[in-house]
């Protein structure tokens, strides 16, 4: 798809989203009500269907493309599993599925552990617990991969009557993670399907990653404009705050965690697919979650107690950047992940690893 | 806020290219052991070393042939650069003459310094020194006191430098001098000079390092005639030069790879099956690592394409040395070791080594408190 499209299509959802997500709609969906309003217009726009292939009645946007659309989700502290239906949808007509009719989720325990599939006459059927589902008791569709007896991988879809919520929770910006239930369900062989090859390592973990990396990256934005504009406003001592040396140091080195996480999730935005290639992920899952939690820190450290309180909009963004960190692999699962991956290849390995000259 | 973009760097058909000869060059060096890579960076002095890189066409790699160069793209040089310091390439004689004196000297000197002092650095056989912080001038650059007078066919240099690295064994010093009183702008009235250390008034004292080394002196300047055709640029524009382009060399991979072969000994050391802890601290070393070079590299290619992104390339300082701080630290966290210089473990050797060089790491080429202030000014607070 050519880059004026993507562009404007950016620039459109930026807009719907400025004018849409407002304080009123987060403190709304916080207690646990579905913005279905808000849906209908991100859906109006085609949103959901972004990544899918134009021959797949979707809009084609190139892998990277959408990932900036996602840091503007991450920016705006949309309240709705958007990013989640994007990949749904992409990976289901990827395996020869079709489009979604409405809000889905991806599903992944961090070690794809959660969930056993078992092969009969008529489909298959499926055991076992996922936890923390991000929006899993609200949407109608749930997208799992699940490995068969030879290792091979499938992309399950899971339809609103298969779905058992054992237990509903929320992550600290209060957004629904739900733990799921499947108890011998049958599922019928169209909701069975071969997974694409790119699931084939780490199934659906990278991808949500890759998803919270550019969210995290859009809501640092965000907590970093809320405290350079409030260093400028508010006058202690006869001058703006931002004046004195010691928050300017603050902030300098909050930018510098954002710049380091930015860069990274530059690198995961133009690489291969859209999580094809788990080395970025890994840089970039770690970078950004130690970013995250510098940046919001800082952006609370600068705002004093105003911050602290509901009334100001800082912590919507804060208790995202909080809660995104540690979903999709925290910094210590990636960090293990590639500090054993280097440590296998040895030492002198780092530097052509690091330039792209050699292959994890 | 602006929100960062670091691109990807795409390198010109010839970098490539340019990486394996560098790499086949560095991997003979290593081979015949010219150099101990677990002990040396690109502050280590080394004029063999220097002479066969250039010998190699590795220095003044970008300047025009006339000059000794080899006009090949600022993105190759980095290419170079870059490897250079992976290796741990003892690049120290030749760093500061082919990062920024010769480029000096190429813009802003005159035909005589062209023409007899770069074929010289591009040879390998000619160093240079920074004369800018004197006792009373560190950070605060624009205080600086020594000064040039004007006389028939020249200036007379009086004045003190210190921190001078390595003024006893270069060949040239840049200083930094004030040419007239300073009015309202304390920055105008300053001029560079291209001064031979072997002139006539020029006095150099060792100040020995935490480590037991001589890379440090002191310098006083006596009535040190500099000829007018070596003055960098024209009278005046001193504070220019020096903020100017050398703002943009705190985006280079010098800035966050000083001790890269502590990280690569520490993982040869560890071997090929880390414990939790150790594999969560080389993963999180290599993500740092990864992001820098990602930026770094990005700056690169802007800066080829002509634009001046100052603010990003001082945050390349301030977390790239940070980050090389932070090495030392990790390292004794996950192994067991006793840094010591005597001792035959390269891994204690290189730890050691580090930790007594580390303090430097962050205040070379402007300390994180004045990059900081930078980063201010550039986020809109100052």
């Amino acid at each position: 798809m050519a880059d004026d499209f993507s562009t404007i299509m950016i620039e459109q959802i930026d807009r719907l989203l400025g004018q849409h997500v407002n304080k009123d709609v987060l403190v709304r969906s916080e207690r646990g009500e579905w913005q279905d309003d808000l849906w209908q217009v991100v859906s109006e726009a085609g949103v959901p269907y972004a990544m899918v292939a134009e021959a797949s009645g979707g809009l084609g946007l190139a892998a990277g493309e959408v990932m900036k659309l996602i840091r503007r989700m991450g920016y705006s502290a949309l309240p709705l599993p958007l990013a989640e239906t994007m990949v749904a949808n992409y990976l289901l007509t990827e395996a020869g599925g079709s489009l979604l009719d409405g809000p889905a989720t991806l599903m992944s325990a961090v070690n794809n552990d959660g969930i056993a599939i078992t092969f009969g006459n008529a489909g298959a059927t499926l055991n076992g617990v996922i936890r923390h589902v991000p929006w899993g008791g609200d949407v109608g569709h749930v997208v799992t991969f699940a490995r068969g007896r030879g290792g091979e991988g499938y992309l399950l879809h899971l339809k609103r009557d298969m779905i058992a919520v054992s237990r509903r929770r929320r992550n600290v910006a209060y957004e629904p993670r739900d733990d799921l239930k499947f108890d011998g369900v049958h599922l019928p062989p169209e909701a069975v399907l071969k997974a694409p090859a790119a699931l084939r390592d780490a199934g659906l973990l990278p991808y949500i990653a890759a998803i919270r990396i550019q969210q995290m990256v859009g809501g640092m934005e965000r907590a970093l404009d809320f405290a350079l504009t409030y260093a400028n406003e508010r006058v202690q001592f006869g001058r703006p705050i931002g004046k004195f040396q010691a928050v300017q140091h603050m902030l300098a080195v909050a930018a510098g965690h954002f710049a380091a996480a930015s860069a990274t999730a530059d690198a995961v935005a133009e690489s291969n697919g859209f999580a094809t290639d788990l080395f970025p992920i890994a840089v970039a899952k770690s970078r950004c979650g130690d970013a995250a939690g510098h940046v919001a820190a800082t952006c609370h450290q600068v705002h004093g107690a105003m911050g602290f309180t509901h009334e100001h909009s800082l912590h919507f963004t804060t208790r995202r950047l909080w809660s995104w960190r540690d979903e999709g692999g925290s910094e210590s699962y990636w960090d293990e992940w590639l500090g054993r991956k280097i440590s296998a290849l040895g030492g002198e390995a780092v530097w052509p690893v690091v330039t792209g000259s050699r292959h994890l | 806020m602006k929100a960062f973009r670091f691109e990807a760097l795409s390198l010109p058909p010839g970098a490539q290219a340019m990486r394996e000869r560098v790499r086949a060059f560095l991997e003979d060096e290593r081979a015949h052991r010219r150099f101990a890579a677990h002990r040396s960076s690109w502050a280590t002095f080394d004029p063999e070393f220097s002479r066969r890189a250039a010998e190699a066409g590795f220095v003044g790699m970008t300047w025009p042939k006339e000059y000794g160069g080899g006009e090949y793209s600022n993105l190759e040089r980095f290419v170079v650069t870059e490897e250079m310091l992976a290796a741990g390439a003892p690049a120290g004689a030749h760093w500061i003459a082919d990062r920024q004196s010769g480029p000096q000297i190429l813009k802003y000197g005159s035909e005589r310094a062209r023409a007899t002092i770069l074929p010289r650095i591009a040879a390998g056989e000619c160093y240079f020194g920074i004369g800018m912080s004197e006792p009373d001038s560190g950070s605060d650059l624009a205080a600086v006191r020594t000064r040039g007078v004007q006389v028939d066919g020249g200036w007379l240099i009086n004045g003190a430098k210190i921190w001078t690295s390595n003024a006893h064994r270069v060949h040239y010093l840049i200083v930094l001098a004030r040419t007239s009183a300073a009015e309202q702008d304390r920055h105008a009235g300053m001029t560079q000079f291209v001064v031979p250390t072997d002139a006539t008034g020029i006095e150099i004292r060792p100040i020995f390092n935490i480590a037991g080394g001589h890379e440090f002196n002191e310098v006083f300047f006596k009535d040190v005639f500099v000829p007018d055709d070596m003055l960098i640029g024209q009278p005046g524009e001193g504070w220019m030069h020096v903020t100017g382009e050398l703002a943009f060399e705190r985006a280079g991979p010098d800035r966050f790879m000083s001790d890269i072969r502590l990280l690569v000994e520490l993982i040869s050391k560890v071997g090929n099956t880390p414990t939790e802890r150790q594999a969560i601290a080389i993963g999180r070393c290599v993500a740092q690592l990864s992001a820098l070079r990602r930026m770094s590299a990005s700056i690169a290619a802007l800066l080829e394409r002509g634009e001046r992104p100052a603010t990003e390339a001082a945050l390349v300082k301030d977390v790239g040395t940070a980050f090389e701080r932070e090495i030392p630290e990790m390292v004794r966290k996950i192994i067991p070791s006793q840094p010591s210089l005597d001792d035959d473990d390269e891994l204690s050797q290189a730890l050691a080594h580090v930790l007594l060089h580390a303090p430097s790491f962050t205040l070379r080429g402007g300390t994180p408190e004045i990059l900081r202030g930078m980063i201010s000014r550039g986020l809109g607070l100052r």
